[in-house]
């Protein structure tokens, strides 16, 4: 292995590890540029001119508020959750990912019907006022899905800010306030900067999630880049330019994620946590700040929804138990599980590959995991016809198997486990490699007895978060999935394809329950990792 | 499968018990988290392969770890279409209607000719793309969809074969099918007026065109022109009105809207009732839901054009795909879907109106009176969706 950080020499031997990476995630790709091959002057011009304009404003919009909530709220929570201590602390940290449970298209529609003119809340408040304060009847108004999906999102940026927090956060804090600085100068200062890359693969992944989505904004009708991407398929017919706009899309996240890395100083490395400092006590009114803010959270993003859901789903109730629903329950795991496994091999090949690899390697890497910035549907279809053209070649039944969706599931959701794994690499001081070299072990010894163990909370962060987005996954699973592998979250899209969401509850209350278990863990396992003592 | 569930379960109670010592006890935790990691995932990687070598091994029966055995029976269809017999013992119908609409159906089916149905649900869209990428490899011999225009798209594309059934041709009405007998309506959804009684004069209502008029002004809801029924509705004016006039009315509409377009029927028909706007444009069968919930329901229905071109109205529709496997069985569950107790089952069961004549309506339905609907093919609400949707572009409805 050469030495690391001396910019400009060959590249290493490791960067083939992409190499099976890429042309499983080539092949969707291909399709995505073959698109390309012929482009219909008359419909770019009908969109440029009535539909562009607008929706990428939208989109824009959407990107910048969205993103600076989902930061403000994740660091915000999660300096709190990993460094302070305050009143209630221990539960509310837990419980503070649990949002990620919750399908961005269930949450949505919980909101709109408390919040629509016709719900609860605008019916009551027109009896008790006469009229509605005109800033919650704009919650119910197509920007109010802004709100939305800061909840839906912030969890991605907690988990993996309060991962980095916790692993050395308060050390650099220690080590800044002893120097006589002002905390918040600190904070901004050092711990941001030190916990930077964790922070940005988590914004990233609620970015990507943001700008591909279709179910919460359609809900709330507004309008969005991936819009023009389904009007133009499913309204005029047009696959090719509905395919084409996809890519444009994945091009801009992917050249907002190299802009990102390139701007990226020389690497912060946090300190260690071999002595853990205490955590910073809140006392009185501000402890008791702290669990206000991280309790109307919860609130808002979790006890709410989950209570409506609850309501919903009493009269059902009684089908929890019937065959039909364990075997929904079972093929969702099991999908999960299999599909998580998956895609944490291909986020270690993706670490392995770029650890400590010149710059010109990220491109690749970025490439390999950009599948998370396609919207679901196109990226199902762009899968069913690689492998069907696939099995035309080498005569195989690849796209009606287990393994297409398994494929579909690596190629999407990859990045979940890439983030997770560089977010503790980055923190892996490099002299240990160097030792290990040192003292004969070879190549295969370093992984097996330096990186990997040094790596284990990453890979079950990785294989946790991916089980739970994979169990979310609506449109690869409804298109790839082979006979009798029906999950909830098929369950749901079936039961709500007429706009009936009540008749999804139970099934959508089944899924985050599910999703909430690989969650908790995730924080419990962070709260061990973290060391941090009280 | 019961094995893997049990152990993730086992793995949650293990983390707790583990967080609750951790204090002390770091090794163990650690001990455990070395089992999840050595044990478990090489554990679940060796049935990822697994899985993946089955299916290599082009269609071998399922593994054990598929639930549901009889889906492995379905794996090679490629080259068994022509010598079928008369009888397959299974069809393999692609579905965007609801399953919750159609699998009674189909299980009656299967109990009166033996032939047993696998579906698979998805979007119309997507199962159209399904169908084209699998292409003479399909395993599917039938496709239903909600509406016509992608069943026309459908047989655009050279999806559909076209069928050649008297039975079909007597019992469903011509322009409820394609001219080519590529695919038949199944059962009729539509698309007309609600006004909320207390605001609205129904002497008022005449058409969808007089709701661009003035007087409708900040009182019109509508859903967002993404919904195909919408698109469908569009392109049937175009072929009645012209662009240029439907353009006009379009515009209207969307001056008179009393707030942004909603994202489904149902949220529509309650903003009528709550009083957000006085009028709307939405599916029968919505409002039946609604009505049959609460029979004082404070939204009624009116039937627009009456006088003039009729109500609107799309299908709910199947055609056979042109490489199905089993067409013969597919065009046999088609006509017994038109048959007097799947029609009535189909008008029953989502409040819609039969294809055929004489089948007894749900009672909710009988009470809007009966309703004279637009006679142009509904091929035309394919063939003019494209120009729809850049219509309604144009005009701002979103």
């Amino acid at each position: 292995m050469p030495s690391p950080a001396a910019p400009g020499r060959r590249l290493p031997a490791r960067v083939w590890l992409l190499a099976p990476l890429l042309v499983l995630v080539g092949l969707p790709l291909l399709m995505l540029a073959l698109s390309w091959l012929q482009v219909d002057a008359d419909i770019w011009g009908h969109l440029s001119t009535y539909l562009l304009p607008r929706l990428i404003g939208h989109s824009l919009l959407l990107m910048v508020v969205v993103g600076a909530g989902a930061l403000a709220l994740g660091v915000g929570l999660a300096w709190l959750s990993a460094c302070c201590d305050y009143p209630g602390r221990r539960w509310l940290d837990p419980l503070l990912i649990l949002p990620l449970a919750f399908p961005t298209y269930v949450l949505a529609f919980i909101y709109l019907g408390l919040l629509d003119f016709a719900g609860p809340l605008q019916t009551q408040l027109r009896d008790l006022l006469g009229e509605t304060p005109a800033w919650i009847a704009a919650l119910s108004k197509p920007a109010g899905v802004l709100p939305i999906m800061i909840l839906a999102f912030y969890p991605y940026v907690y988990l993996l800010a309060r991962a980095s927090f916790s692993a050395g956060g308060l050390v650099a804090f220690e080590a800044g306030r002893s120097l006589g600085a002002g905390p918040l100068s600190v904070f901004l200062r050092v711990s941001l900067p030190a916990a930077r890359p964790a922070i940005v693969a988590g914004l990233a992944l609620a970015l990507m999630e943001t700008l591909a989505d279709f179910g919460a904004v359609a809900i709330y009708g507004f309008d969005t880049f991936t819009t023009a991407v389904y009007r133009t398929w499913l309204g005029l017919f047009d696959l090719r330019a509905a395919t084409q706009l996809a890519s444009l899309l994945m091009l801009f996240l992917l050249a907002l994620v190299l802009a990102e890395r390139a701007t990226r100083s020389a690497r912060v490395r946090q300190a260690e946590r071999r002595t853990v400092p205490n955590r910073i006590v809140l006392r009185g009114a501000r402890g008791w700040m702290a669990t206000a803010f991280q309790g109307s959270v919860l609130l808002i993003a979790v006890v709410i929804p989950l209570t409506q859901l609850l309501v919903w789903s009493l009269p059902s109730l009684g089908q929890l138990w019937s065959t039909d629903a364990l075997e929904l329950v079972a093929n969702t795991m099991l999908l999960g599980a299999l599909g998580a496994a998956g895609v944490v091999v291909g986020g270690m090949l993706l670490l392995l590959a770029g650890y400590r690899a010149p710059r010109r390697v990220a491109l690749l890497s970025e490439l390999a995991a950009s599948g998370y910035a396609i919207p679901g549907t196109v990226l199902a279809v762009a899968i069913m016809l690689a492998l069907t053209s696939l099995d035309r070649v080498l005569d195989t039944a690849l796209a009606g198997g287990l393994l297409a969706l398994l494929l579909a599931y690596l190629v999407r959701f990859v990045r979940v486990a890439w983030g997770p794994l560089e977010g503790v690499a980055a923190r892996i001081r490099p002299e240990l490699f160097e030792t290990a070299r040192s003292l004969g072990a070879s190549r295969w010894d370093r992984l097996r007895h330096v990186m990997l163990p040094l790596l284990r909370p990453g890979l079950v962060t990785a294989f946790l978060l991916a089980l739970v987005e994979i169990a979310k996954e609506m449109p690869a699973t409804l298109m790839l999935r082979p006979f009798g592998w029906d999950t909830l979250a098929i369950r749901i899209f079936e039961l709500t394809a007429e706009g009936q969401w009540e008749r999804a509850a139970l099934p959508a209350l089944v899924l985050v329950v599910l999703g909430a278990i690989p969650a908790v863990l995730l924080i419990r396992r962070l709260g061990d990792a973290a060391g941090a003592r009280r | 499968m019961v094995g893997s569930i049990m152990a993730e379960k086992a793995a949650s109670t293990h983390a707790n018990v583990n967080h609750s010592r951790y204090t002390r006890g770091l090794p163990e935790a650690e001990l455990f988290q070395m089992n999840l990691v050595t044990r478990w995932l090489p554990m679940l990687l060796a049935i990822v392969l697994l899985a993946a070598c089955s299916n290599d091994e082009s269609a071998a029966p399922s593994t054990e770890a598929e639930p549901a055995t009889p889906a492995g029976t379905e794996a090679a269809p490629a080259d068994t279409g022509s010598t079928a017999p008369a009888s397959p013992e299974r069809l393999v119908v692609y579905t965007s209607r609801q399953p919750h609409l159609v699998e009674p159906l189909f299980d009656d089916f299967t109990e009166e000719t033996g032939i047993a149905i696998d579906y698979i649900s998805d979007s119309e869209a997507a199962l159209i793309e399904r169908l084209a990428a699998e292409g003479d490899r399909t395993p599917a011999s039938v496709l239903i969809t909600v509406d016509a225009g992608n069943l026309w798209q459908a047989a655009e594309r050279g999806l559909l074969q076209p069928i050649d059934s008297e039975l079909l041709e007597e019992r469903v009405p011509a322009e409820l099918s394609d001219p080519d007998g590529q695919w038949y309506g199944l059962s009729i959804r539509a698309r007309t007026l609600v006004y909320h009684p207390d605001r609205v004069d129904p002497a008022e209502l005449s058409t969808y065109q007089a709701l661009a008029g003035p007087e409708w002004a900040g009182r019109l809801c509508l859903r967002t022109s993404r919904k195909v029924y919408n698109q469908s509705l569009t392109a049937m004016m175009i072929e009645r009105l012209g662009e240029e006039r439907t353009e006009e009315i379009v515009s209207g509409w969307i001056e008179n809207l009393a707030t942004d377009p909603f994202s489904s029927d149902t949220r529509l028909i309650e903003a009528v009732a709550a009083g957000q706007c006085d009028v709307g444009l939405v599916n029968t069968y919505y409002l039946g839901r609604l009505q049959k919930d609460d029979p004082d329901y404070p939204v009624k229905l009116f039937w627009a054009n009456q006088d003039t071109s009729g109500v609107h109205v799309n299908i709910s529709g199947a055609g056979v795909t042109t490489h199905a496997p089993e067409a013969a069985a597919g065009q046999q569950l088609i006509e017994w879907m038109t048959g007097r107790d799947a029609q009535q089952f189909i008008a029953a069961s989502n409040m819609e109106y039969p294809v055929v004549d004489g089948v007894p309506l749900d009672p909710t339905v009988a009470a809007w009176g009966e309703f004279d609907a637009d006679t142009i093919n509904l091929r035309v609400s394919g063939q003019r969706q494209a120009e729809a949707v850049r219509l309604m572009d144009r005009a701002g409805w979103r």
